[in-house]
């Protein structure tokens, strides 16, 4: 079954035309990624040919939806454009939109995430790698070959550590992995994801990955006291970021006593979440919970 | 990237609300020349980025000009909670009649902003907001509305603000719209003896990701205190100066922030974050390389990517080519892994430099570069 993404769901690609669009696209549909055509107004009407498949380039989302019947859109346009390309698609009435860009302002992330929402319209991301159903397809730039099919969820903010620990827990393979962005707003979190996992019939564990700044693992820690029965294990980075230094990620900043690696780490345990103190004793925790409950 | 407090007052001005007459300087002396501007009396106020400044000393009323430049003089090098003072501001006394506190935050879990109001500005919001909730407002604003004129009048009411203090609601907003900030905080806000309403402290910190249609963002707001961080920032790399012995070079935020743990764990100190980001070209590692290798804290370095989007072969070869730019005294360790991990590996075998060692897992690695580093 998997969460959000399977291997019916039809793909647009805004910005497919751009050095990125066009090597991930490539990717995707090496991943067996059901891409449908990509957006770019300027050249409405060409194909662009990626080995044996000819992909379509739209006007619009509009007009790819009412084409192929696409349900998901990847948005690869720079920063500048990238809150008018998710209210195009929202108001195109697209299921899901998953947003690559890194480096938006907050500011359009608000307004496009908020306006996504009245719509209707899914947002992964800003600022994130996408999501991928191992041996189904990949919306996004998740390396596909690292990993295969099997029955845990993933949900990151961050997207290299989403690739570290897909490798390391290759051999038991993935329903769906996740990753939500770094940024202070997102428009999916990890509340959503745990949620979506927890009625999925193909996932039995699930793995959350979190990092400094804001409060969305000790949400999530609440949240998986009182609604998740499945197992899950978790990894926080971060615990040697110095107070007031962004890290990196926009919203992996500690700020006064919120935000720290430590106080997510307790909130996890406490409703007996098992935390790894590295990405490597996070898979071992993943083998010893699906050992113990076999 | 948060503003200095004389920058934020001068947004307020830039958007309508009254401020206290005020300058600037980095001088005793001209703290003197502005103290006699402003009619002798005035507020010498440390530019500090941190809170806590009144307490530690950083705002004193200085009687006359002379008394200006001697506060001056003893405030200027001084250090607040690790900020070192590089100017003062020389502020107007006002006379206080009544003190808020108003600020507009961005609400993570929430995803828009939040409006916060206080009748009781001027002390520790925090320790008001602590101590009795009930007194400090906070009203979710709608982001397609934005603060209009009757947004504003319910925050007014429902935190007890006189209706004087509405207008300086929405311009407030408005600093925080056109200026693209992610916090806009004026504490305190006051009425003065006449009935003015005047922003007396404000905070700003401004969104980096909109640098790029915020033109007039000069090397002022961008200025790295740290000489490599401006030199890392020069060449476009994502870089955090630490105070320890392992430097560390990555690709992603999340696995560089993990690998700092990853090192601290062994029983060694973080000299560096620095992430080469996806898709980094052999151009990009030999740059961070060189970051990295010429600071005199570094003890050793780790080198942990794993290859995603970005191909380690490239890292491989951006390795070499430092190699024979800059020369290397300090021992390296590479952890390769992921897309085109052997070829990378291959590459660096290939080069056999002495100082270079490759470990296949990343505790192991991380284990190899704190030990080097602590026993060199």
């Amino acid at each position: 079954m998997a969460i959000h993404l399977t291997k019916e769901s039809k793909v647009l690609v805004q910005g497919m035309t751009g050095g990125e669009g066009m090597k991930h696209t490539r990717r995707m549909l090496a991943a067996g990624t059901n891409v449908v055509g990509g957006v770019n107004p300027r050249k409405a009407g060409r194909t662009v040919d990626f080995d044996d498949r000819a992909v379509p380039v739209f006007g619009s989302v509009a007009d790819g939806i009412q084409a192929t019947g696409a349900d998901v859109t990847v948005v690869f346009v720079p920063p500048a454009h990238a809150k008018a390309a998710v209210v195009e698609a929202a108001d195109a009435g697209i299921g899901l939109a998953v947003v690559i860009t890194e480096g938006i302002p907050v500011h359009d992330s608000v307004a496009f995430i908020t306006y996504a929402r009245q719509k209707g319209t899914r947002v992964v991301g800003p600022n994130c790698p996408g999501l991928i159903t191992p041996g189904q397809s990949n919306a996004g730039i998740i390396p596909a070959d690292i990993t295969k099919p099997g029955r845990i969820g993933l949900v990151s903010k961050s997207g290299t550590l989403t690739y570290q620990l897909m490798y390391e827990l290759r051999d038991i393979g993935f329903s769906t992995c996740v990753g939500i962005g770094g940024d202070p707003v997102v428009g999916t979190t990890h509340i959503d994801c745990l949620a979506a996992f927890q009625e999925d019939p193909d996932t039995d564990l699930v793995v959350l990955i979190g990092e400094i700044g804001g409060d969305a693992e000790e949400r999530a820690a609440a949240y998986i006291g009182e609604h998740v029965t499945k197992p899950v294990v978790a990894y926080i980075a971060g615990f040697t970021a110095p107070e007031g230094r962004t890290m990196g990620h926009a919203g992996a900043i500690v700020s006064g006593s919120s935000g720290t690696a430590q106080a997510k780490k307790d909130a996890l345990e406490a409703v007996g979440v098992r935390v790894g103190g590295t990405p490597t004793e996070t898979a071992r925790h993943v083998l010893a919970v699906l050992e113990a409950g076999r | 990237m948060d503003l200095y407090e004389h920058q934020a007052r001068q947004l307020f001005e830039e958007h309508g609300i009254v401020v206290p007459k005020a300058e600037v300087t980095d001088t005793p002396k001209g703290a003197r020349v502005i103290a006699r501007r402003l009619g002798g009396r005035v507020v010498v106020k440390a530019q500090v980025k941190t809170g806590g400044r009144g307490k530690a000393g950083g705002v004193k009323l200085a009687a006359d000009p002379a008394a200006a430049e001697l506060t001056a003089r003893q405030m200027l090098g001084m250090d607040i909670k690790g900020h070192t003072v590089g100017e003062v501001m020389l502020a107007q006394p006002v006379e206080i009649e009544d003190e808020f506190y108003v600020s507009y935050v961005l609400d993570r879990a929430a995803g828009r902003f939040l409006a916060i109001a206080s009748a009781e500005g001027g002390m520790d919001i925090e320790e008001v907001a602590a101590a009795r909730p009930e007194a400090v407002a906070r009203i979710p604003v709608d982001p397609v509305e934005g603060v209009t004129s009757a947004t504003a009048a319910r925050i007014a009411e429902t935190a007890g603000l006189p209706p004087q203090t509405v207008d300086v609601l929405v311009r407030l907003w408005e600093v925080l719209v056109r200026e693209d900030a992610l916090l806009v905080e004026v504490n305190p806000l006051v009425r003065t003896r006449d009935g003015r309403i005047m922003a007396l402290d404000g905070k700003v910190t401004l969104d980096d990701n909109a640098r790029f249609r915020q033109a007039r963002w000069g090397a002022e707001h961008s200025a790295h205190a740290d000489p490599l961080e401006a030199a890392a920032a020069a060449k476009g790399l994502n870089y955090v100066k630490l105070d320890g012995e392992v430097g560390i070079i990555g690709n992603g935020a999340g696995l560089v922030m993990s690998t700092l743990d990853v090192v601290a764990g062994c029983g060694a100190r973080p000299a560096d974050f620095l992430d080469i980001g996806g898709g980094a070209s052999a151009q990009i590692m030999a740059d961070g390389l060189s970051v990295i290798l010429s600071d005199p804290a570094v003890k050793s370095v780790f080198v942990n990517v794993f290859g995603g989007i970005t191909a380690c072969d490239a890292v491989a070869d951006g390795i070499v080519r430092a190699l024979d730019t800059v020369r290397l005294t300090k021992p390296l360790v590479v952890r390769l892994d992921g897309n085109n991990a052997a070829r990378g590996r291959a590459i660096l075998d290939e080069r056999a430099h002495p100082l270079v060692e490759q470990v296949t897992t990343m505790d192991g690695a991380a284990d190899r570069a704190a030990r080097l580093a602590t026993t060199a």
